[in-house]
C-alpha cells in the first residue's frame, strides 16, 4: 500500500466516526469535552455552527452519529451523543447576544425561500450575516414546518422551537405567514428575487386506497392528523386505534393516540422488526407506553358494521430470511377490531405549484425536480432545492445540511460565480502533549456504561399532550456520559522517520491496533496484522518504509481508544496525539484559488 | 513510566487459549521502565510464549535479582509466584526452589550486570547443575539503573553516550554458557518477536537450563551511534543461523521443506523443535562448532542469533543428584522427616 495521505482533510475526519456520519459534520468530541468542562454555552454555540438547531435536534435527531460511534465497537453501546447535545441546549446561558446577527449593511441581493422549515431557515441563517435580504413564504401561521406540526409536543416543547427559530428570524428575515406560493412562475416573473430556494418539504401523506377507505371519517393520514392535533383541531380518538406503518411518524401517531384517550393502540407492520423504519429507541419508547407492535400483516380492507368502522382485515404473512433478504408468503387472513385508523405509510412530495414549462426539469419516473446533489440547484438557474423537497423525505439534520450547501451555492450564484466552485474542507492538527505523561485531554478510558434517560412517570405523562417525556440527563448522568467519549478527534499522528521500531507502542496498545509488518496489498495486509482488520469500513493507516528494516507501521483505526498510550510509550516522539479540527466551509468561506 | 493503567478493554477478536485465558490475562502491572525499553518487548514476548503454551500462571514462579531487567517479572503473569532476590543471587534462589519443588515452571529474568558482573559465579554454577529453568538475560551493555556505565557485556571500542570508548573485552553470555556445558543456548533480539517467542517456548519446554541472551537496547543510555547494542546496530549486524519453530506435542510434523536444511529435535514432553538452518553447515547439536561459529562471526562484528545449541535429553539437576522428583510439599510427613533413627543410620554411613 502507498503511504496514507494523512494530510488530506478527509483521512482524520473519517476517524472521527460521529462527525463523519453527521450530515452537517457537527464537531461532536469537542462539544462533549466542552460539556465535560461545564462550558454549556460554548458547547451550544459550537453545535449551532453546524447543526443550527441544537435544542431541537438534541431531542429529535435521527442520530446517524450514534450507530457510527466507535464506543459501540468497544463496549456495545454508543455515547449518548444526541442527548448530550440536549444537555448543552438546556444548561446554556442566554445566547441571544452571541449568535450571528444579520448584517446591518445589506448587499442588495434578495432571496425568496419557500416554506419555513429547517432547510429554508438554515439558508437564511447562513445568508443573513452576509447581507442578503431573505423572504420566507409559509403557508401556515407559524414557522418550523414539520418540526412544529409533526413532532408532538411531548417530544419537543414549543418553547425550544420558538427560541431556536427566533434566533434566525430575529436576524431580520421577512416571514410572510399564511402566504403559500401558488405559482413558482408567478414568483419568478416578479423578478423581485435574485435566487429562489424551495424548502417546502414532503407535505403529502401516502394514501392507502383499499375497499372501505372513503366510508368513514375515522381514517386519518398520519402527518395531516398530527398537524390537526398541533393546531387543536383534533382532541380525541376512539379507544381502539390501529396505526398502519412503522416509521417514526407511526411512532408519533401511536403515542399521540395514547394521549388523546385511546386505550388499545396497535402499530401494524408488513415486515418484521429488523426491517422497521422507525429508530430502535422510538420503538422502545412506544412499547414502554403500552403500544403493541404487530408484524407480518398487510391491509386488505376496512371492515364496517351498520355503517360504522369496526375493524380492518389483513393478509397474514409468514416471514423468513433467505440470503439476507426477507421472503414473505400469505398464510391467511385476520381481522383486528378498531374504532379509528391512522395511515402512516410514508410521505410524498407535491409540487402542483411548480409549472412544468419554466425550464425546471422533473424526473418523469418520480415526478420530482431534477436537483444537483452537490449544488442543490435545479435545471433552472437560480432556483435551488433542499430538505425533503429535494430528494424526498429525510431527517431534520439532512435538511440543515442541504440548507448549508444551498446557501453556499446561492452565495456563489449571486456573485456571478459558478456554483460548482465550492470552498474546500481543511484540517489542522495541534499536539496535545503537555508533559511527559500529560495530555490536554482526558485520555484515561472510563468503563462506565451508557446512561439511561429518565422518563416522566407513566400515568401522568398521558394527562397532557405537552408533558415532555424525556427529562434530560441529571448532572451526575452527564458527568458519567461525557467520559464515555473516546476523543476520536485526538489523532494518533505518526512521523515515519522518527520510528526506531522498538515495538513499545505495539506492546502497550490495549486493543492491538498497531503492527509493524512488511508492506503488501490492502486485503493481504489486513490479514497479517496483530488483530485481523476485518471491519472494511474502517481505514488502515500505513506509514512509509521505516528506516531500519523498510517495514511499515500499520494502524487499524477500527477500535482505537485514543488513550494515547502508544504516544506515551514512544521514546522518539514518532507517535504523537494531535487534536484535529476539521474546517467545514459555509457560505462566505473563501473558495481556494487554484494553484499554478 | 505511564500514569494511566492499560485499559482493560480488548480487541473483539482477541483469542482464548486452551485454558480459556486471553493474552491480556498474562499481563502484569504497568511497566515503570523508560518508554521504548527493549525489556518491555521481551516482557510482551514472554506473555505471548506463556499464553501460546497454555500454561496456567499459578504453575509458574518468576525469579529475578536487581536491575532494570530484574524489575520486569512484575510486568508479566500477575498471578504467578515470584521472588525478587538480592543482586546476582537469582540462580541460587532458582536452584533452591527447584530442589524443593520441581513441578513449578521457573523463569529467571536477569541482566548483563546481574548475570555477568555481580552474579557471574552464580550463573555459572546453575548452568553446570543444569537447573531446570528458563534463564533470560536481557542484555543492553550498560548499567541503566545507575545511569549508563559500561557493563561486562559492552564490546571493546563501543562508546558511551558521551563518546568515551570501552577499553575492556566483553564477556559473551552465550560463549560462556557453551563452555560451561549449557544444554540450551540461544541469542535473540527484543525487536524480533517472530524469532524470540518460539525460542522462549522451546526454552520453557526444555528440561534443564535454557539460556537465552536477548539483545535488549537501552533507549536512554545505549541507543546511539557508537553503541553495539542499539536497535540500529543489532538490526544491521544480525545474522540468524537457526530458525526454531516450536511444534506442540501430538502435532503432525509436515515436511514442506528440504530435509537437508532442517532437523527435528524432540523435547522431553513430546513436543518438537523444528530447526531450520539459515546458515549453511551450521549444526546446533554440535557444541564445539557452534562455539567456533559464534567466535568467527564476532570477529566480523556480526551478532549471531537463533537457537545456537541444544543438547536434548541431558540430565537436569534432579537427575544428576538423584533427588526425589515429588515436590517436597507433597511428600507425607513421615517420608519428608523419617525421624531420628533414620538420621542416625544416615550419619553412620559417613563415619
Amino acid at each position: 500500500m502507498k503511504r496514507t495521505d494523512d494530510r488530506h482533510p478527509d483521512y482524520f475526519h473519517k476517524v472521527v466516526d460521529c462527525q463523519w456520519a453527521c450530515p452537517a459534520h457537527t464537531n461532536v468530541p469537542e462539544y462533549i469535552r466542552l460539556i465535560a468542562q461545564e462550558r454549556f454555552t460554548d458547547a451550544y454555540l459550537l453545535n449551532r455552527e453546524s447543526n443550527v438547531f441544537p435544542g431541537i435536534l438534541g431531542r429529535t435527531c435521527d442520530r446517524p452519529c450514534e450507530p457510527a460511534c466507535r464506543r459501540t465497537r468497544v463496549d456495545g453501546k454508543p455515547v449518548a451523543i444526541c442527548r448530550l447535545k440536549r444537555v448543552a441546549a438546556d444548561q446554556r446561558d442566554e445566547v441571544k447576544h452571541l449568535v450571528p446577527k444579520g448584517a446591518t449593511e445589506k448587499n442588495g441581493k434578495k432571496v425568496a425561500l419557500v416554506g419555513a422549515g429547517p432547510a429554508s431557515l438554515t439558508v437564511a441563517n447562513d445568508l443573513m450575516p452576509l447581507g442578503y435580504q431573505c423572504t420566507i413564504f409559509e403557508k401556515l401561521p407559524r414557522p418550523g414546518g414539520l418540526m412544529r406540526t409533526n413532532i408532538p409536543a411531548f417530544r419537543l416543547p414549543e418553547t425550544v422551537l420558538d427560541e431556536e427559530i427566533g434566533y434566525i428570524v430575529d436576524m431580520g428575515v421577512e416571514v410572510r405567514y399564511e402566504a403559500p406560493v401558488e405559482s413558482l412562475k408567478a414568483l419568478l416573473d416578479t423578478r423581485a428575487f435574485d435566487a429562489v430556494f424551495v424548502g417546502s418539504g414532503a407535505p403529502k401523506g401516502k394514501e392507502l386506497d383499499i375497499p372501505g377507505r372513503w366510508d368513514s371519517d375515522q381514517i386519518f393520514i398520519g402527518i395531516e392528523w398530527l398537524e390537526a392535533i398541533h393546531f387543536g383541531h383534533v382532541s380525541s380518538i376512539g379507544p381502539k386505534v390501529l396505526i398502519i406503518g412503522v416509521g417514526n411518524t407511526a411512532m408519533d401517531c401511536c403515542r399521540s393516540s395514547k394521549r388523546l384517550g385511546a386505550t388499545d393502540v396497535k402499530v401494524v407492520a408488513r415486515k418484521t422488526r429488523k426491517y422497521f423504519k422507525a429508530s430502535p429507541w422510538e420503538l422502545e419508547d412506544a412499547e414502554e407506553e403500552g403500544v403493541e407492535i404487530v408484524e407480518n400483516l398487510q391491509p386488505v380492507r376496512f371492515v364496517y358494521e351498520d355503517g360504522r368502522l369496526v375493524g380492518m382485515e389483513f393478509d397474514r404473512f409468514s416471514s423468513q430470511e433467505i440470503d439476507g433478504k426477507l421472503r414473505q408468503e400469505v398464510i391467511g387472513r385476520e381481522i383486528l377490531p378498531c374504532d379509528a385508523v391512522v395511515l402512516a405509510i410514508g410521505q410524498d412530495n407535491a409540487f402542483p405549484w411548480i409549472e412544468r414549462d419554466i425550464g425546471l426539469d422533473f424526473d418523469p419516473k418520480w415526478d420530482m425536480p431534477v436537483v444537483d446533489k452537490t449544488t442543490f440547484m435545479s435545471t433552472r438557474e437560480g432556483v435551488f432545492f433542499g430538505g425533503d423537497a429535494a430528494f424526498g423525505p429525510l431527517n431534520i439534520i439532512w435538511a440543515v445540511e442541504h440548507g448549508h450547501q444551498a446557501a453556499i451555492s446561492i452565495h456563489q450564484f449571486c456573485q456571478g460565480l459558478p456554483v460548482t466552485e465550492r470552498p474546500a474542507r481543511g484540517i489542522t492538527l495541534t499536539s496535545t502533549k503537555m508533559g511527559l505523561h500529560e495530555w490536554s485531554y482526558s485520555n484515561n478510558y472510563d468503563p462506565v456504561v451508557r446512561q439511561k434517560m429518565v422518563h416522566a412517570d407513566m400515568p401522568d405523562r398521558f394527562a397532557q399532550m405537552t408533558i415532555e417525556v424525556e427529562k434530560g440527563f441529571t448532572p451526575e448522568q452527564t458527568r458519567a456520559e461525557v467520559q464515555r467519549c473516546l476523543n476520536c478527534d485526538v489523532q494518533t499522528h505518526f512521523t515515519d522517520r522518527l520510528c526506531i521500531e522498538c515495538d513499545a507502542c505495539i506492546d502497550i496498545c490495549p486493543v492491538d491496533c498497531l503492527t509493524i509488518v512488511p508492506n503488501g496489498e490492502e486485503p493481504d495486509l489486513r490479514q497479517r496484522l496483530l488483530a485481523p482488520a476485518d471491519n472494511l469500513d474502517q481505514p488502515l493507516f500505513v506509514s512509509g518504509g521505516l528506516k531500519q528494516t523498510g517495514r511499515v507501521m500499520v494502524k487499524d483505526e477500527n477500535v482505537c481508544l485514543h488513550c494515547g498510550l502508544c504516544a506515551e510509550r514512544c521514546p522518539t516522539y514518532a507517535w504523537d496525539m494531535r487534536k484535529s479540527l476539521v474546517q467545514i466551509p459555509y457560505a462566505g468561506t473563501p473558495v481556494p484559488t487554484p494553484v499554478g | 513510566m505511564t500514569y494511566i493503567p492499560k485499559p482493560a478493554v480488548h480487541h473483539p477478536s482477541l483469542q482464548k487459549n486452551a485454558i480459556g485465558l486471553t493474552r491480556r490475562d498474562y499481563e502484569g502491572s504497568m511497566s515503570t521502565l523508560c518508554a521504548g525499553c527493549g525489556h518491555d518487548s521481551v516482557t510482551a514476548a514472554i506473555n505471548q510464549a506463556f499464553w501460546e503454551l497454555d500454561i496456567a500462571p499459578y504453575k509458574v514462579a518468576k525469579l529475578s535479582g536487581i536491575g532494570c531487567s530484574s524489575k520486569t517479572p512484575t510486568y508479566f503473569l500477575k498471578e504467578a509466584h515470584g521472588f525478587n532476590s538480592v543482586h546476582g543471587r537469582m540462580p541460587a534462589l532458582a536452584t533452591g526452589a527447584n530442589a524443593a519443588n520441581g513441578d513449578i515452571l521457573y523463569i529467571g529474568v536477569s541482566g548483563d550486570g546481574d548475570s555477568l558482573s555481580i552474579g557471574l559465579g552464580q550463573m555459572c554454577h546453575a548452568i553446570r547443575r543444569n537447573v531446570n529453568l528458563l534463564y533470560v538475560l536481557e542484555n543492553n551493555g550498560v548499567y541503566g539503573l545507575t545511569k549508563g556505565q559500561f557493563s561486562a557485556s559492552a564490546d571493546r571500542g563501543s562508546t558511551s553516550k558521551k563518546g568515551e570508548a570501552n577499553a575492556m573485552e566483553p564477556i559473551d553470555g552465550c560463549l560462556l554458557a557453551l563452555s560451561l556445558g549449557a544444554t540450551f543456548v540461544a541469542r535473540s533480539f527484543s525487536g524480533d518477536k517472530a524469532q524470540l517467542v518460539p525460542i522462549l517456548k522451546a526454552g520453557l519446554t526444555h528440561q534443564g537450563f535454557a539460556f537465552i541472551d536477548v539483545i535488549s537496547p537501552c533507549v536512554t543510555f545505549n541507543d546511539h551511534e557508537g553503541s553495539t547494542k542499539s536497535y540500529a546496530y543489532t538490526r544491521e549486524h544480525n545474522v540468524e543461523v537457526v530458525q526454531a519453530d516450536f511444534v506442540p506435542p501430538r502435532s503432525e510434523i509436515t515436511t514442506d521443506y528440504d530435509p537437508g536444511s532442517a532437523r527435528n529435535v524432540m523435547l522431553h514432553d513430546g513436543s518438537w523443535l523444528r530447526l531450520r538452518k539459515v546458515a549453511e553447515d551450521y549444526d546446533p547439536l554440535d557444541r564445539d562448532r557452534a562455539y567456533a561459529f559464534i567466535r568467527e562471526h564476532q570477529r566480523r562484528n556480526e551478532v549471531v542469533t537463533g537457537l545456537l545449541h541444544i543438547a536434548p535429553g541431558a540430565a537436569d539437576m534432579h537427575a544428576q543428584a538423584g533427588t526425589v522428583s515429588t515436590p517436597l510439599v507433597q511428600l507425607p510427613y513421615e517420608q519428608l522427616c523419617p525421624g531420628s533413627a533414620a538420621l542416625e543410620t544416615l550419619q553412620h554411613r559417613f563415619r
